[in-house]
């Protein structure tokens, strides 16, 4: 109690003031931002009543960056200035991005993170996903009229050291103050556990856009307590859409690809992926850039094969998880899934017959953790009531470790230890005289240097001249409650010591964050032209995708082939102009496609309303 | 009132400092202690208390682990009898103990080149097994009889089982793959 009362008077000196707090779930596909209101957590909409943000930025000259929806329209048209799945590349280099040459960016193999050439310059994933937060934020302060006291970002729980560090980074560019970072599967299990008074163990089957994790928890009492995690931070719906894309290329044999059709393509392999949630199969069809068709019939039972391997690669992970936590899956009393790509009928049974018992879908996937990561933030920013009793108990989700003779990893800290943790480890000279000793942090489960990450190197020095194995080097490793590591070192018979936190070596700089943030402020003064110019482009995206699914659905069967390809030809006219800077031709072309498909418009609203009449005719004989 | 941030991991939860333990008592004793202090529940204060919480935050954890582990939690008792059994020079084991490990190391490799799950699980509940018999002992030496070199020798045992638990985690991994 001690600790409450001295802090109490941090408490009373505003006790009615409600602190403005959000909670982000920033994902791979899509993000989301939450706030707690009247006691409910609630997800806010922007002001066309959408929750969701697809995480999705467009880059273009001199000009703010365009996130969400209205990148995403364009994204086929503007594949190399228009970044998705950004959080793949989060603390990434770019040799831990197996599949590079299947996205259509041009990377920058940079030190300690993979930078982007777009349009406006190279970028950093991290200042990437600051626009994507900037556009939260701004979202949660229009709607709440104020300015936010801090936020609960969320990350996967499987995200390492350097992942993590670089989406703090982030938020810090974004101008949010963070909170705490908090695992996404621990965001869900608030969200779930407080809503149904849930008491027991749990399983948080997590599968987003682009990460798998797996976690473990102990509910008992209003007490979270994390027992296991696992998981792939490099594994998620954006997968079976690429393993998709690799059947459509292996079915039809496709003339040599741009990256305009190679987006196209993964947007349909989505689509047709969604589809098949509800159907039992579905079709494709697509224009490609060179005017080449695509039609491909895609059932169920065959997405099941081609995926099959991946649905396993999240299985032993979930087994693994049970096994660290001492548990059988008849322990578990309830599996939560979250993350939209769990919708997938496949996860569905795979997750079922694993663990004997239909899973919980109760909430929906896509909100739970933003849901959660409110509940979190609205407590944290000191809005705490009497009913709010609860605490979170998480892990860290890797073991920690020390560089030791022969390129060996020395765990330190081992995998799902709760955290806040420090650990210390004594450490000798190896030779008569050394007066430096070179100290290097890895996290993973391998016992090899090589086959671990490596998060920081650095060196004590001025160790007094001693014959070998006299000095006493003691490293200690301390991990907080976000999940990041600062690591020190000093020699106990003189004291010298030396300090790291692991930032520099993975995140940005402090001089990186001033720049851009400097940045981030000259882009508010963006002028008239740019902006007539940036709707214009915009609009012709909208009008472009609009038209493609037209045609997907109904382009065969009420169109004959001039028509068709005339719609074709005016749709190439218009993306062909929309990357130039002049927007009144970009305006003059949309209006021109708006023309050609008026009759194709009329048609399809005809079919509409006679399979509208059909339906109710069917309906009137059965009353 | 909270325990004093250097009283030792048994006062901190208010139990007896004994190897035989009440885990339900420790879980609820650990519990309440984090509501206290965890740092989420300083988030919205000074940098002060953010760092005081911290610590005895971390405190809080390492005792519990310390505690949860028949290993670790021999080891402590020991060690405050200023007997550090796990001390690199202390590591001569019985013959029939060394016999037993070595048995279990090859049945571990000859399951995994084998891809024979069974056979693992066998040699886990082996495993299982001798360590419920080496904690029994621990009690009896640590509890009623305070033989402390007895302990020691145990506790050197159990953490050699415990190696060889990684060994067998490594094995299950690789066969799931």
């Amino acid at each position: 109690m001690a600790l409450l009362q001295i802090s109490e008077p941090g408490l009373s000196t505003a006790p009615h003031q409600h602190r403005l707090a959000v909670g982000i779930d920033l994902g791979t596909t899509n993000s989301l931002v939450a706030t707690v209101r009247n006691g409910v957590a609630v997800v806010l909409h922007d002001e066309n009543g959408r929750a969701l943000l697809p995480s999705v930025v467009r880059y273009q000259p001199e000009q703010p960056p365009v996130v969400g929806y209205a990148a995403q329209q364009v994204q086929a048209h503007d594949p190399y200035n228009t970044v998705v799945s950004v959080k793949r590349f989060m603390g990434r280099v770019l040799h831990d991005i197996a599949d590079a040459g299947s996205f259509p960016y041009r990377f920058v193999d940079a030190p300690g993170m993979v930078q982007l050439r777009t349009a406006d310059g190279v970028k950093s994933p991290v200042e990437v996903s600051a626009d994507i937060l900037r556009a939260l934020r701004e979202r949660a302060e229009h709607s709440l009229g104020g300015e936010l006291t801090g936020a609960v970002i969320t990350v996967p729980a499987y995200f390492d050291d350097a992942q993590r560090q670089a989406t703090k980074d982030a938020a810090r560019l974004a101008g949010l103050e963070v909170l705490r970072l908090l695992n996404e599967p621990t965001a869900a299990a608030i969200a779930y556990g407080l809503d149904n008074a849930a008491e027991g163990i749990y399983a948080v089957y997590d599968l987003g856009g682009g990460t798998f994790d797996i976690s473990i928890l102990r509910l008992s009492q209003g007490v979270f307590e994390v027992l296991a995690t696992n998981g792939d931070s490099a594994l998620g719906g954006d997968d079976f859409d690429q393993r998709l894309f690799c059947w459509m290329l292996e079915q039809a044999r496709f003339p040599d690809l741009t990256a305009q059709d190679n987006r196209l393509l993964l947007n349909h392999a989505r689509f047709a992926k969604e589809a098949l949630t509800e159907h039992p199969e579905t079709r494709i069809t697509a224009v490609l850039s060179s005017g080449f068709t695509i039609d491909l019939t895609l059932t169920a039972v065959q997405f099941n094969e081609m995926t099959a391997t991946l649905v396993s690669k999240t299985l032993s992970p979930v087994r693994r998880a049970l096994r660290d936590a001492g548990l059988s899956t008849k322990d578990v009393q309830g599996v939560v899934m979250v993350g939209g790509a769990t919708r997938m009928p496949c996860i569905q049974s795979a997750v079922a017959t694993l663990f004997g018992q239909t899973p919980l879908n109760n909430l929906d996937p896509d909100k739970v953790v933003a849901l959660g990561a409110a509940m979190q933030a609205n407590v944290l920013a000191g809005n705490r009531r009497e009913d709010d009793d609860w605490l979170l108990l998480d892990v860290t989700p890797l073991s920690l470790g020390i560089e030791t003779m022969g390129g060996l990893v020395e765990k330190i800290i081992p995998r799902n230890t709760t955290i806040p943790v420090a650990r210390a480890q004594e450490f000798t000279t190896y030779k008569d005289g050394q007066t430096a000793m070179s100290i290097h942090v890895l996290q993973g489960e391998r016992e090899l240097v090589s086959d671990c990450r490596s998060l920081a190197r650095f060196e004590l020095r001025g160790i007094p001249s001693m014959v070998a194995g006299a000095a006493r080097i003691r490293v200690a490793l301390q991990v907080d409650a976000d999940g990041l590591l600062s690591v020190s070192a000093q020699e106990l018979q003189t004291g010298v010591s030396a300090a790291v936190t692991v930032r520099p070596s993975f995140g940005l700089h402090d001089d990186d964050v001033s720049r851009m943030l400097q940045d981030g402020f000259n882009h508010a003064k963006e002028d008239m032209t740019a902006r007539a110019l940036q709707e214009a482009r915009v609009e012709a995206g909208r009008l472009l995708d609009a038209t493609q699914s037209a045609l997907d659905e109904d382009g065969e069967r009420l169109l004959d082939m001039d028509e068709f390809s005339e719609i074709v030809a005016s749709m190439r006219e218009l993306a062909e102009c929309v990357p130039g800077m002049d927007y009144a031709l970009i305006q003059q072309m949309t209006e021109r496609l708006n023309q050609v498909t008026q009759t194709f418009a009329a048609r399809r609203m005809n079919m509409r309303v006679r399979e509208a009449l059909a339906g109710q005719s069917v309906n009137d004989l059965m009353s | 009132m909270l325990p004093d941030f250097k009283a030792n991991h048994f006062a901190l939860f208010g139990l007896p400092a004994r190897f035989e333990l009440d885990g339900a008592a420790l879980d609820v004793a650990f519990r309440q202690l984090q509501a206290q202090v965890h740092p989420d529940r300083f988030a919205h204060l000074s940098e002060a208390d953010k760092r005081a919480s911290l610590q005895w935050s971390t405190r809080v954890n390492e005792a519990y682990q310390v505690l949860k582990s028949p290993l670790m939690r021999a080891a402590y008792l020991l060690q405050q009898q200023g007997i550090d059994a796990l001390a690199p020079e202390n590591t001569q084991l019985p013959a029939v103990f060394l016999m037993q490990q070595i048995e279990w190391r090859e049945a571990i490799a000859g399951a995994r080149k084998d891809a024979d799950d069974v056979a693992l699980q066998r040699v886990e509940a082996e495993m299982q097994t001798m360590a419920r018999r080496l904690q029994a002992d621990l009690a009896n030496a640590l509890d009623v009889r305070q033989d402390f070199v007895s302990a020691a020798q145990r506790v050197r045992e159990l953490k050699f089982i415990d190696k060889i638990r990684a060994e067998l985690d490594e094995a299950f991994v690789a066969l799931d793959r």
